[in-house]
């Protein structure tokens, strides 16, 4: 018990300080998983509006495939990863493995699913008579869609942060092909799996602080984005 | 010159139970038309066919410029609108909404600006120009709609029961609303409504559809 309460003190300490090493994990954390979120996001947002708005040939497959991924464990997607991008593996000669980049790919793969499939959820929500009502007024295929995506940016945003949320949190794939290695590919959660091995609880608990006023602040911003599709949703009934 | 709309035979269906058959009309230009007929007779299939929002499974619409013949792209769509009973509105401000038709033709901004303060005056709703659309009531949604649909400037306007389920001043201040644009602008307009009462207030020729066909009453 002692021990957890004087690596609480610590880790504030470390926090409060602004201790180097700490910031540039967190700053890693951060870097890794919003471009990987951004690459997801910029291909999973286009792909779900896609099979929301057009008859596309297999689109339950591509939807039962996307749900799949949704709960694919990280370990998973690491080792298969780690097999394509290892010296023997087909892209191992961009030598890849091992670094940020690599684990940017995991986390993207990872976060693609989820982005995609919940985007994909939020659009087919959205009345159909909003994209008759941009018909109506002299839209074009695509600036229909765009209407059409636009009304559904509450469940979009929920998408997204959701996302986020599952991969800052993960540890298997950025461990499996960014080897924790320090200044380099270390970050939040391997970084406390690392220092709990090594008996540092104060660097370990005090990311873990980190990582779950993250994880409180990303289901907050997820609440409120929630509420406020849910407010426009209750506006329209009352109506 | 203004356009006029030729239906020729047009016939649809759906699911199997046959809504139009050999339904033929033509909407000369700048004229008022009142369609009236029971509920589930097509008059609504019938608006979608005309507007170019649907295609008919048999038969032909056709958009006339004089004598002219215009091929049914996005630049003939865009002269032609539809207000819908359920407007549809976009979660945006009123001022957005408005706004919307006038964006996507790419209009200068200042331009926009002006139209749609001009029309949500027209409509009654200047005072609401920054609210979100989506908390007006229910006549103030439909005085939306029209001010959207007005504020692109249509050659040809479908009205599909713009005062249905409205009470009777939101309902005279949209018929107010359309008898003044009639005298203000040469527009085409096509009304379905139920009440017979209002067909006569807004002066046009009075349409009945019934076993799929129009006829003229």
């Amino acid at each position: 018990m002692e021990t957890i309460f004087q690596g609480v003190i610590n880790a504030i300490r470390l926090i409060t300080s602004l201790d180097p090493e700490l910031v540039r994990i967190i700053l890693l954390s951060l870097q890794v998983s919003g471009l990987a979120l951004a690459i997801a996001t910029a291909l999973g947002l286009p792909l779900g509006a896609l099979l929301a708005l057009k008859r596309l040939p297999l689109r339950g497959l591509f939807l039962s495939l996307l749900n799949t991924g949704m709960g694919i464990p990280p370990v998973v997607v690491g080792l298969f990863l780690y097999l394509i991008l290892s010296r023997s593996g087909p892209l191992g000669f961009m030598e890849l493995l091992y670094t940020p980049a690599a684990m940017v790919i995991a986390q993207a793969i990872l976060s693609f699913p989820i982005v995609t499939s919940l985007s994909h959820a939020a659009i087919v929500g959205v009345d159909p008579v909003i994209r008759l009502a941009a018909q109506t007024l002299g839209a074009t295929p695509l600036q229909e869609a765009v209407a059409v995506v636009r009304e559904a940016r509450y469940g979009i945003g929920a998408a997204v942060i959701a996302a986020f949320g599952r991969v800052s949190a993960e540890v298997g794939a950025v461990l499996m092909v960014g080897g924790n290695i320090a200044h380099y590919t270390r970050v939040m959660t391997t970084a406390i799996a690392l220092e709990t091995d090594k008996g540092n609880f104060d660097l370990g608990i005090a990311l873990g602080i980190i990582l779950l006023a993250l994880s409180m602040l990303v289901n907050m911003a997820l609440r409120e984005m929630q509420r406020g599709g849910r407010a426009q949703t209750e506006v329209r009934l009352w109506d | 010159m203004g356009l006029t709309v030729q239906l020729t035979q047009i016939a649809k269906a759906y699911n199997g139970s046959q809504i139009l058959a050999d339904c033929s009309y033509t909407f000369g230009a700048g004229g008022v038309y009142i369609l009236m007929g029971d509920n589930g007779t097509g008059k609504s299939t019938l608006f979608r066919i005309a507007a170019l929002l649907e295609a008919p499974d048999q038969g032909e619409v056709r958009y006339l410029e004089g004598n002219e013949a215009l091929v049914p792209d996005i630049n003939l769509k865009r002269r032609v609108t539809m207000v819908f009973p359920r407007v549809g509105v976009f979660s945006r401000s009123v001022y957005e909404n408005v706004a919307y038709g006038l964006k996507i033709r790419g209009m200068d901004h200042n331009l926009i600006r002006e139209k749609v303060a001009k029309t949500l005056q027209k409509v009654g709703l200047a005072h609401k120009t920054n609210q979100p659309a989506t908390t007006l009531s229910s006549g103030e949604t439909m005085r939306l709609g029209l001010a959207r649909a007005l504020a692109i400037d249509p050659e040809i306007l479908f009205l599909d029961e713009p005062t249905t389920h409205l009470d009777k001043a939101n309902s005279k201040l949209i018929e107010d609303c359309l008898l003044t644009i009639r005298q203000e602008r040469s527009l085409s307009m096509v009304i379905i409504t139920h009440d017979a009462s209002q067909a006569n207030r807004l002066e046009g020729r009075k349409l009945l559809l019934s076993g799929g066909k129009i006829w003229e009453i």
